[in-house]
């Protein structure tokens, strides 16, 4: 730890080669519930509202056709066979099932079983990160040439909660390969873990737990921060450097004033700044942001991705795009089509939609 | 319970996945093994690119048992534009109008359950309009 400490770019991981975004896709359901809907039925419409909207899945619509979906896009981006994939891992705190996993149905469906790695990662907010991390590892130490991570989340807020404002659906998908066939190359990742309550689900219950204002301080600010100024410090970068930051974006509030704090500038993080218009994605949300800017960005533009999970921890990313970036983001539909395509619907529409109504 | 019959139908319905003759060229859905067009053998796998239009639709408002939650729902004979005709759910058109001719894309999305909330998730082929680029 010592020797940790002596040198923060020990800090940084480093896989063996160098490891880029070779494919990204996103994916958002049609359905928007106005943030107004919610304060009409439960505070007679007086609450402020945290947002403008949040996305919500159709009747057949899951984590697992959701990520179906962002990982199409991602492969056509790719420009790779399915059996080239050597692991599909899907990070979600809202997986259809307690026990057996969605990456298999995933995998199945891009054609890409069976001679593949599949599995479900779960780290609230940040699981879908934590799989980036570990297929950049994937790749980088040298065990697979391409390797798939997603987040995505349907996810859950008590009828009547201040999360239920903001809890909504989506997320995107990477496919991940050697840097030189890249259209991003990932520079450096680092990430900061402690073991923080702010938010939790027990087994069998339905909707989470959060503990009022122990989600911003002690939990969302001191990951972020901690995880980007140690990125930023280990590789001796500074804010002016990227040309775009998205942190996790639960409200508008918390990302905007982290990113003030950091030093980084309203121009460098609206164009991935999405939740006024689809709500907070959870697993799916930083990484949404960064489909949205990987969308707009130019060769050479460097990024950084500072996601937050409650539990808790931040992984932050450095990434760099290329040239490839040109040909290969016209190949699928954008981030902003899919926050185009928008049906709004009534709370009544929603308590359906969510499984909120009692049939027997 | 039909859990072996989900099983072995997974690939055609995750990923509109059939078969070509190898000697005649004509692209099979449901994969038969037999080709319908020359009579000889056909089990070369083909992935159906899930791009097709609506041949003929209606709209379900008494569902047959194990598609109660989903209903009103528009059925839909789809063309492929690889030349079979299959029959499968429309998704994402409410408030939309559906028209005979209609260009329409495959998309993944879950069927039903198999029995009550215990049962396995049955996820299959469904067909939506072409979404464009905004």
């Amino acid at each position: 730890m010592n020797q940790l400490k002596s040198d923060p770019k020990n800090l940084l991981l480093r896989p063996n080669r160098a490891v880029g975004i070779v494919g990204y896709g996103a994916y958002v359901p049609q359905y928007r519930l106005p943030a107004s809907e919610v304060a009409r039925v439960w505070t007679d419409g007086q609450a402020a509202l945290p947002i403008k909207e949040k996305s919500v899945p159709g009747l057949d619509e899951d984590v697992a056709t959701m990520s179906i979906e962002a990982a199409r896009n991602a492969m056509k981006r790719a420009g790779i066979a399915a059996n080239q994939l050597r692991a599909i891992w899907v990070g979600s705190e809202s997986h259809p099932y307690a026990v057996k996993p969605t990456s298999t149905i995933v995998a199945e469906a891009l054609g890409a079983a069976p001679h593949i790695q599949a599995g479900d990662w779960e780290f609230a907010c940040k699981a879908g990160t934590e799989a980036m991390v570990a297929a950049i590892a994937f790749v980088g130490s040298g065990m697979a040439d391409y390797a798939m991570a997603i987040g995505m989340d349907t996810a859950q807020g008590r009828p009547g909660d201040a999360l239920e404002y903001t809890a909504g659906a989506g997320g995107a998908a990477f496919v991940f390969g050697p840097a030189e066939v890249s259209l991003a190359v990932v520079e450096h990742t680092y990430s900061f873990v402690t073991d923080t309550p702010d938010f939790f689900r027990r087994q069998y219950q339905k909707y989470p737990e959060h503990a009022q204002r122990f989600t911003g301080d002690p939990a969302y600010f001191k990951h972020i921060t901690n995880a980007a100024k140690t990125l930023l410090e280990a590789s001796a970068t500074q804010p002016s450097d990227y040309r775009y930051a998205v942190f996790h974006q639960p409200n508008l509030k918390f990302p905007q004033k982290v990113a003030a704090q950091l030093g980084f500038t309203k121009e460098q993080i609206l164009p991935g700044l999405l939740v006024g218009s689809i709500g907070n994605t959870y697993a799916g949300a930083a990484i949404i942001g960064l489909t949205a800017i990987l969308d707009i960005a130019e060769p050479g533009d460097r990024i950084l991705v500072v996601s937050f999970g409650s539990g808790a921890g931040s992984d932050a990313f450095s990434i760099l795009v290329t040239d490839a970036i040109r040909e290969r983001r016209d190949l699928a539909l954008k981030t902003r089509d899919y926050i185009a395509r928008r049906v709004p619907i009534d709370y009544a529409q929603y308590v359906r939609q969510r499984g909120k109504l009692t049939m027997k | 319970m039909e859990i072996p019959r989900h099983w072995r139908l997974r690939q055609q319905r995750y990923g509109l996945v059939g078969e070509v003759c190898p000697h005649c060229e004509a692209k099979l859905f449901p994969p038969r093994d037999v080709c319908p067009e020359c009579g000889k053998d056909a089990r070369e796998p083909y992935h159906f690119s899930g791009r097709g239009e609506v041949f003929s639709f209606t709209t379900i408002y008494e569902p047959p048992a194990g598609f109660e939650e989903y209903t009103p729902y528009t059925v839909a004979l789809v063309k492929l534009e690889e030349g079979p005709i299959v029959t499968a759910q429309l998704t994402d058109v409410n408030g939309k109008e559906v028209k005979i001719g209609m260009p329409v894309e495959m998309v993944t999305r879950k069927i039903r359950t198999d029995g009550d909330e215990r049962g396995m998730i049955v996820y299959g082929y469904k067909f939506r309009p072409v979404l464009q680029a905004s």
